[in-house]
This record gives C-alpha cells, structure tokens and sequence, in this order.
C-alpha cells in the first residue's frame, strides 16, 4: 500500500530533512522498518528493541493514535496519511 | 437560589446541555459539560482545591501558617485556579508560565495575587514544567503541588466529574475530552469504567504546533506520571488529533447553539464529532464531552471574528490548552 508519512521538525535531521515522505507497508510496522532501512539514523528513535514504539513517540494513521488501533499492527489503506508527533505535555497547539 | 458560604463552595455541580443539534449523525446525541460555571471559569477549579485540599490533609500545607509559598508550572488555567484558591486560604502562589499564553490568562493570574516566573515560550508546558522542577529543588521549602503528577488531580475528576456526569446521564456510552495533565480522563474515564465497563473513553490531543517543533531531540518528550500511574493506555479507547483549523471552526460552530467558549472545548467537539461519525444508522449512543472553559480568555485571538487563516497561524504560537 502506498500512503503519505509526514514527519515532525525534531526528526527531519535523521531522514534527510524531508517532512513529507512516500512510503510502501501493508502495517504501520512494516513502514517504520523500511523507513530504518532508508534511513539508518532513526533507527532506536521509532521502535524499542522489542518492536514496540518509542515512548517518546506518537503515531496517528488518518488523525487516529495507532497505540488505540492495533499497534504496530495497525493496517495502512491505499492513500493513508501517517503523521509522526513527540509526545509533549499537553497545553500547546 | 442556594447561599454558599465561600466562593470555594462554588466549585462542581455544572450543568449539561444538549448540543446534538451540532452532530453529524442524528442517531447520536451530544451532551457538553461547562466547565466555565465554575468560579475561576475553568475545569481546574475542581484540580485546583483537590491538589491544596490533599497538601492540607498531609501537612505539606498547614492552613492559618504565614509566609507559605506554592509554586506550579501552568499553561494558565491551573494557575489561575490556584490563584483563586491560595488568595482564599492565604497561601503565596507562584506559577511558571510560558510567555505566549494569552495576555487574559496574564493578567487573571495578576488578579488573584499570583507573581508569575516566566518560561520560554517556545518550550511550552514542557519548559514550564522542567522550570517549575528546578526551581522547587532549589527551593525545598516551598511546596510544588505538580498536578502532571500528583494523583488529587485525577481523583478531583473521580470524586466530583464522573459521579456528576453519571448522576446527570446515566444512559452515556462515550465518553470525549481533550489530553492535558490526563487529569480529567484519567479520573472520569476509571470511575465510568469500573461503573459502566462498555462506555467508552475517547481522548482528544491538542495540536501541538511550535513547541513539537522546538525539540531537541525525541528524548525532550514527555507523558504526564498520572497518564503512566492510571495505565492510561489500557484505559483509553481512542486517542484522536484535531488540528487547529478543526478546532476554531468547532469554536465557531459552538456559537450556533449559544455556546461562547476556549479553544480547547472546539477542539473537544470535534473529537465528539469524529466520535459520532463511527455510530453506524442503527445503533443510538450518547456522547459526553467537556467544555473545559468560556470563550472570554481568548478574545485577543480573534477567533471568533477575524479570517479564520490568521487565527489558526496566530493560535500556532500561543498555548491555549
């Protein structure tokens, strides 16, 4: 499936300063893998060890926090917009 | 009408009114929470006198005790609302506050006695909080009630918001607010779900703008200890974003049913809303959401007058939740 990534200010550095990038994945897991594959430098920042996301990190397929849907094994639709946001103490826009 | 003794007294009890005229599916009903009725015109009224009510109960406060000194890193309603409480009990408040708060929040906070410690705006609550934490180490002395924290804060929403919106609608089946502290979905959303196991507990996160841009690194994130001690994510059904474009239309929209409030409540309906849209035709559900404060802090933004472009790019720089 081919859909839409766009990736915060405090990332962009590890990913070739790109903030809207494409990316191929049938989960949300496998387009974090294949984005460490392109970009080595981000590896450790979007998933522990174990797989699961970076507490630091939060991860919203279409507006919806994936850590509610099914993880890393939410499933990504044809056309999906991916955002990556840092998780930061609630009261800022 | 009822004699209250204190203005204190005043805290709680708010009133629901029906907004389903606003809802995107007429088989679901929006009910909203206004917050704004209680007495510092915020849902941090009820956070405020748990989180002094608790340093009483422990000794870290001692009522009557001169020259006690708080100190409390706030966005602007929690500082406000401590303002109010530490005037009415004689305490020395001091609130760390990022500079690009709205100049109403200032200037309420100056109101109640508060002296103000500013914090870069461009760090946001974050810097803010990691402020408030430093100067209160340095400053054993006084007492850091530190509501991302300190467990009064959900419990004001266990003891006081849940019990209040299940008496007033026992028929809920989703529950909606925005993601602050947590305090309030971590306090209503448990006392819903140990009640009512099948309602379901959205939280809304505000967008976050300039402060998300001024990261250092990943590391410089944060999640609030109460989200963590409340095992917010098993206790979350649903975490939805609303941008800011959403959230000023929503604000705008709210005036049609007479509703004048802050910018986080728009942000709040249109959770309710994307909420809404997930009820299939046949089913009905009732929708609770919280209108965390009015409209009257926000005036300077020109949010419900100027181009709506404008505002989404000045509301981009300053805090509003």
């Amino acid at each position: 499936m081919s859909a839409v990534l766009r990736i915060p200010t405090v990332l962009r550095p590890s990913m070739g300063g790109e903030s809207v990038i494409a990316v191929d994945g049938s989960t949300v897991g496998e387009v974090l893998l294949q984005i460490t594959t392109t970009y080595p430098a981000i590896k450790g920042q979007l998933l522990n060890a174990d797989g699961t996301l970076h507490r630091f990190l939060n991860v919203y397929v279409n507006d919806d926090d994936v850590r509610y849907l099914g993880g890393v094994e939410t499933r990504i639709a044809n056309n999906d917009e991916i955002t990556l946001l840092p998780a930061v103490a609630g009261g800022a826009w | 009408m009822t004699r209250y003794a204190s203005v204190l007294d005043l805290v709680g009890h708010t009133p629901v009114v029906d907004v389903s005229a606003l809802s995107p599916k007429a088989n679901v009903t929006i009910l909203a929470k206004l917050e704004g009725r209680n007495p510092a015109g915020s849902v941090k009224d009820r956070v405020a006198l748990s989180l002094v009510e608790a340093a009483e109960r422990d000794g870290r406060l001692i009522p009557g005790k001169p020259d006690q000194i708080l100190i409390e890193p706030s966005s602007g309603n929690t500082g406000i609302a401590l303002a109010l409480v530490c005037r009415l009990r004689d305490y020395h408040l001091k609130v760390v506050l990022p500079t690009n708060v709205s100049p109403e929040r200032h200037q309420l906070l100056l109101a109640f006695g508060a002296e103000i410690i500013d914090s870069p705006g461009a760090e946001g609550s974050n810097g803010a909080v990691r402020l408030a934490q430093s100067l209160s180490e340095e400053n054993p002395e006084w007492v850091f009630l530190y509501q991302y924290a300190n467990p009064a804060n959900p419990l004001a929403h266990y003891t006081t918001t849940g019990p209040e919106i299940l008496a007033d609608v026992p028929e809920i089946t989703h529950f909606v607010a925005g993601l602050g502290t947590s305090g309030t979905l971590m306090g209503v959303g448990r006392f819903l779900k140990e009640r009512r196991p099948d309602v379901q507990i959205w939280a809304v996160e505000p967008p976050s703008g300039e402060v998300v841009d001024g990261l250092r690194s990943l590391e410089d994130g944060y999640v609030p200890p109460i989200f963590t001690d409340n095992d917010g994510e098993h206790l979350l059904d649903r975490k939805v974003i609303v941008r800011p474009r959403e959230s000023i239309e929503w604000v705008r929209r709210l005036t049609e049913v007479g509703l004048f409030v802050g910018l986080s409540s728009g942000a709040a309906l249109a959770g309710a809303a994307k909420c809404a849209a997930t009820i299939d035709d046949e089913s009905t559900a009732t929708i609770v959401t919280i209108i965390a404060d009015d409209g009257w802090k926000y005036l300077s933004t020109g949010a419900w007058s100027d181009d709506i472009d404008d505002v989404v790019e000045r509301a981009k720089s300053i805090i509003y939740f």
